[in-house]
């Protein structure tokens, strides 16, 4: 009685500190971004706080926590305070499944890791939008209203994209266990990246979408939704949001990593297992390196085109490709 | 280990349930409340608002969330489909095959009504 078996305070400790780690990359994430941008634009970045700017994610935390916590008059008081928090919960439901690598005896590094990891992923992205569709909602005002309608209708019609993507790596692998998936690609020595391109990009493009991210970041949409469904937010809930959205980035880098990219595999990985978790992490770093790219790079989209682009685009394109895939997997057989 | 995956993911849940509580309570601690009735107005680019929240926005967007019902659900059914296509080999695929083209004509019906363009 009243006696916690040990797996779960193993489990609990190991949760804590993974979502920890998770935050804090999330700090430098930003961090980084911010310095990118600035190398893109010929400037230097943040360079104030601490060496090469490293103490800027802790100053930024410390000034928003300090900051005056508004509710503005108008809103729905409860679910305007619910709301980041939400966000932030759904951002980081995804990390428990996710596998880092493989230890010496071949189990993943993961917190758990049930047979149908890919459901429980595409599950989680859905609820993700609630955070922002109920922030943008209660604050009860036009912009944040507009930009969570917004997002919401883009996360959705971007979703059914990213969903058809996956089903090919599916496919091939003939499993939903994400630790399952990077086995099959590593014992046929062939990363899905290269025979399901197609699939690989699309996943790419939802993946913008899903986070919300520049050319797709209608949702915050400065030259005309102000900043959209966080306009009324200040002070940490505001930037709860920030956690949310680049810890989502993180997530979905994860993924595209374990499905298309061969997770923790890579050179030397038979005769040291445990290299798997640096090759995850370096992978995933060059995805997010791409995404941080892609902003500075790409202007943003039309909305009509935007939504016009998911649905009559990449839809029938990823239908077509699975049809094309299933075509040659069914004349390959079981091999 | 005795648990099984989805025991692992509540505990997992319960303890991402605290940190999101604690980023939600944390806020209403450290800072100072100092309302004043312009601060708590709706923001409007600095000026008084026009209006109240505008009650109605267009039904695209719920049009969208319909589409998006339809198709999802159809996107979930792959999955299994998917697993088991080896092993199910052509009979599989012409059964899906079957699926998508009767899909298909919907998919086109709902292209030419103008589901799809935001206009």
């Amino acid at each position: 009685m009243n006696h916690l078996p040990d797996w779960v305070l193993i489990v609990a400790i190991k949760s804590g500190v993974l979502i920890f780690v998770v935050v804090t990359c999330f700090a430098y994430l930003m961090l980084l971004e911010r310095k990118m941008l600035g190398w893109f634009q010929m400037r230097v970045g943040p360079t104030w706080c601490g060496p090469w700017g490293l103490m800027q994610p802790a100053a930024d935390a410390v000034k928003l926590v300090l900051k005056e916590d508004l509710t503005p008059g108008q809103a729905d008081w409860f679910v305007y305070k619910v709301a980041p928090a939400l966000a932030v919960l759904t951002a980081l439901l995804a990390y428990a499944v996710i596998p880092f690598g493989w230890l010496p005896d071949g189990r993943p590094i993961a917190i758990a890791s049930p047979n149908v990891g890919i459901l429980y992923l595409l599950a989680v992205a859905s609820v993700g939008v609630y955070g922002i569709a109920l922030g943008g909602w209660s604050s009860q005002s036009k912009w944040p209203l507009l930009g969570a309608v917004r997002s919401t209708a883009q996360m959705i019609s971007y979703e059914l994209a990213m969903g058809l993507s996956i089903v090919p790596v599916v496919m091939l692998a003939g499993t939903t266990d994400l630790g399952g998936i990077v086995a099959a690609q590593s014992a046929h020595h062939l990363w899905y990246a290269i025979p399901l391109f197609i699939p690989y990009f699309i996943y790419g493009i939802t993946a913008l979408a899903e986070t919300n991210r520049a050319p797709f970041d209608l949702p915050e949409a400065e030259t005309e939704l102000v900043a959209g469904f966080h306009t009324e937010y200040s002070s940490l809930r505001f930037g709860t949001f920030f956690v949310a959205e680049y810890v989502n980035m993180i997530t979905v880098c994860a993924i595209r990593t374990l499905l298309f990219l061969g997770g923790g595999d890579g050179p030397f990985v038979r005769q040291f297992p445990l290299l798997s978790v640096v090759w995850f992490l370096a992978k995933v770093g060059i995805l997010l390196f791409m995404m941080i790219w892609w902003r500075a790079t790409l202007p943003r989209l039309r909305y009509d085109r935007l939504m016009a682009f998911g649905w009559k685009v990449l839809l029938p394109t990823a239908v077509g490709n699975l049809l094309i895939v299933a075509g040659v997997v069914s004349a390959l057989g079981t091999r | 280990m005795p648990a099984s995956p989805w025991t692992i993911i509540a505990v997992y849940f319960i303890i991402a349930l605290v940190v999101a509580c604690v980023i939600a309570i944390v806020p209403g601690i450290f800072t100072r409340k100092r309302p004043t009735v312009e601060k708590l107005e709706a923001y409007e680019c600095g000026v008084p608002p026009t209006s109240a929240l505008l009650g109605r926005f267009p039904v695209r967007f719920f049009l969208v969330a319909m589409l998006f019902v339809v198709f999802d659900v159809e996107a979930a059914s792959f999955f299994p489909w998917a697993v088991q296509l080896k092993a199910l080999g052509w009979f599989g695929f012409m059964e899906m095959l079957t699926f998508i083209v009767v899909l298909g004509i919907g998919y086109a019906y709902v292209w030419k009504k103008g589901g799809f363009s935001w206009r």
